[in-house]
């Protein structure tokens, strides 16, 4: 149930996609995040799902991976969907009681689902494809300019690395948790909201104090091991373009000016 | 009360990329009142086999009887049976959470419909039983010392009172005389409340003094089954498989292999005293005959 979750999970495979450097996976994302909200009609969402559906592919993820992560974000696409169905203004289709259906908030109410839906699934492309620490690695990278007007960069990604890092130890601590207050006899499942609530409390109590009791851990770790962010560090394994890479940033451009195009030409 | 396994199959994350085959084709049959230890490497299944006993985790194929019913039939009362069968997880006082000892201990009572006086009282038992000083009772669990800790997250699955009672790893993590408080605490269970223990643990040492039959895993299968002496009669298998006999053991094959007459099955230390003994006294009595001639 728990591991539902698939954000910032890594799926090993040996695929074009996962050897593919994080910078260009980064930037890929974002371009493909900007250019779901560049397309306003069908023909350019179907040129994204054309272009999702083969970095899907190429990546050799089995695709029920990237639904998963749908899953934590049922209800903000039900909210997102209910309301644009019924309060965007146009010309009316279905009318009950207060309730208008307008053939505009139809179609926004589904641009705006395929919207979200694709924004999980791309990033989720992303994360599955990259472990955290090439991620991060890459994070820091793509952001290094920022560091001029002094945003602390490297801290920055260090507190993404360790959060990626730690959602699956979590994830397995809760499990953990979960099972050993179920042999106690808890009940995770039944009951309504209030009985609901209440029966986290064995749950969450301790997997707080683990969370921090390993923040702790980790930290202690860190200072022992002198480290003092991110001044002077240099890297065991610099981060290079290759062949391939360039070949991603090409593609990646090429979509790009597809979806541009096809954003000025309609 | 029994329970009894069948052709016992679990595979983990079935389909995916992390797929794994943790349990193959386990046959067990755990009797009412044994005290058996369940022995194997990280890894080896031992784990995921005992939360099969309380169904947390369900076989991917074959069948669990407890007192001859199935307990993947759908119709099979889950919760009756986690009162059964006391599961203690590794490091179980990770799963402490309530403002006070006793609460926390009353938290399995309370699940199994009990009143909050029936709970108390069987809490004040159970944690009676483990050790736990009455001035504790309402300290925050979090204030205790490590044993403590563990001795009342125990007490926490005691108070359901199982007729079977499961500890993963109880003496992970603890110091020599934790340790050993914590096993003299397990066999005094065995002894007095007459119910069935199944000890898990990597280490030899802990399980022979203590288990009437040992039960060793490797890579998901059954490798072994029987008395101490049965089992630590296979020496090199075990070995093999990244596991030891106990060491007073391998003193006493080393003493046999130097022509001194001693048993070679010896499991224990106090098995191992007696027998020095027994040798010694005999050597005196050869020794005064010797002299008398």
């Amino acid at each position: 149930m728990l591991r539902d979750i698939t954000l910032g999970q890594y799926y090993p495979a040996d695929s074009v996609i996962h050897k593919l450097d994080p910078r260009l996976k980064l930037i890929g994302t974002m371009v493909f995040l900007v250019s779901l909200f560049l397309s306003h009609d069908w023909i350019g969402y179907l040129a994204a799902t054309v272009f999702l559906a083969g970095v899907i592919r190429a990546s050799r993820v089995p695709f029920r991976y990237m639904l998963k992560g749908l899953k934590a974000i049922i209800l903000i696409l039900l909210i997102t969907v209910v309301f644009n169905l019924f309060v965007v203004p146009g010309d009316v289709i279905w009318e009950f009681w207060v309730l208008r259906v307008t053939r505009q908030g139809l179609s926004q109410a589904g641009f705006m689902a395929v919207r979200l839906i694709y924004l999980i699934i791309g990033s989720s492309v992303m994360t599955l494809t990259t472990t955290p620490n090439d991620l991060t690695d890459g994070l820091e990278r793509v952001l290094g300019p920022l560091r001029m007007v002094k945003v602390p960069v490297h801290e920055i990604a260090m507190i993404m690395s360790i959060a990626l890092r730690f959602i699956p130890i979590l994830l397995e601590e809760t499990d953990k948790i979960m099972k050993a207050q179920t042999a106690r006899g808890a009940d995770f499942e039944s009951g309504n909201l209030i009985q609901k609530a209440k029966s986290m409390v064995p749950l969450l109590v301790p997997l707080f104090i683990s969370a921090f009791r390993r923040a702790n851990d980790l930290a202690l770790a860190m200072e022992a091991r002198c480290y003092r962010g991110g001044a002077g560090r240099t890297k065991m394994k610099p981060l290079l373009y290759e062949k391939r890479d360039y070949a991603g940033y090409a593609v990646l451009a090429v979509y790009l000016a597809a979806m541009i195009a096809i954003r000025i030409m309609r | 009360m029994s329970i009894k396994l069948e052709h016992l199959n679990y595979i983990y994350s079935q389909g995916t990329a992390y797929e794994k085959q943790a349990l193959r084709d386990v046959c067990l049959e755990l009797r009412d009142g044994e005290f058996v230890g369940l022995i194997g490497h990280t890894g080896s299944g031992k784990s995921t086999l005992i939360q099969h006993l309380n169904g947390l985790v369900r076989a991917t194929s074959g069948a669990l009887y407890v007192d001859g019913k199935n307990i993947y039939d759908s119709s099979y009362n889950m919760k009756g049976l986690r009162a059964k069968v006391g599961l203690v997880f590794q490091y179980p006082e990770y799963q402490l959470f309530e403002v006070n000892v006793l609460k926390d201990v009353c938290f399995g009572p309370k699940n199994q419909g009990l009143t909050d006086e029936e709970a108390e009282e069987r809490a004040k038992k159970a944690l009676a039983q483990v050790g736990i000083d009455e001035n504790c009772y309402e300290q925050s669990p979090f204030d205790l010392s490590g044993g403590q800790k563990r001795r009342a997250a125990i007490a926490g699955v005691l108070a359901m009172e199982p007729e079977v009672l499961v500890l993963d790893e109880p003496t992970a993590g603890l110091d020599p005389r934790g340790r050993l408080e914590i096993l003299g605490l397990i066999s005094r269970l065995h002894r007095e409340r007459r119910i069935t223990v199944v000890l898990v643990s990597h280490s030899m040492e802990d399980v022979a003094e203590y288990v009437e039959r040992i039960i060793v895993m490797n890579k998901g299968s059954v490798m072994l089954d029987g008395t101490p002496k049965e089992v630590f009669a296979h020496d090199k298998e075990l070995e093999q498989v990244g596991l030891a006999v106990p060491q007073v053991t391998y003193l006493m094959r080393g003493l046999s292999e130097l022509g001194i007459p001693v048993r070679r099955d010896v499991t224990t230390v106090e098995e191992a005293r007696e027998e020095i003994r027994r040798l010694l006294k005999r050597r005196e009595t050869c020794g005064q005959a010797a002299e008398g001639q």
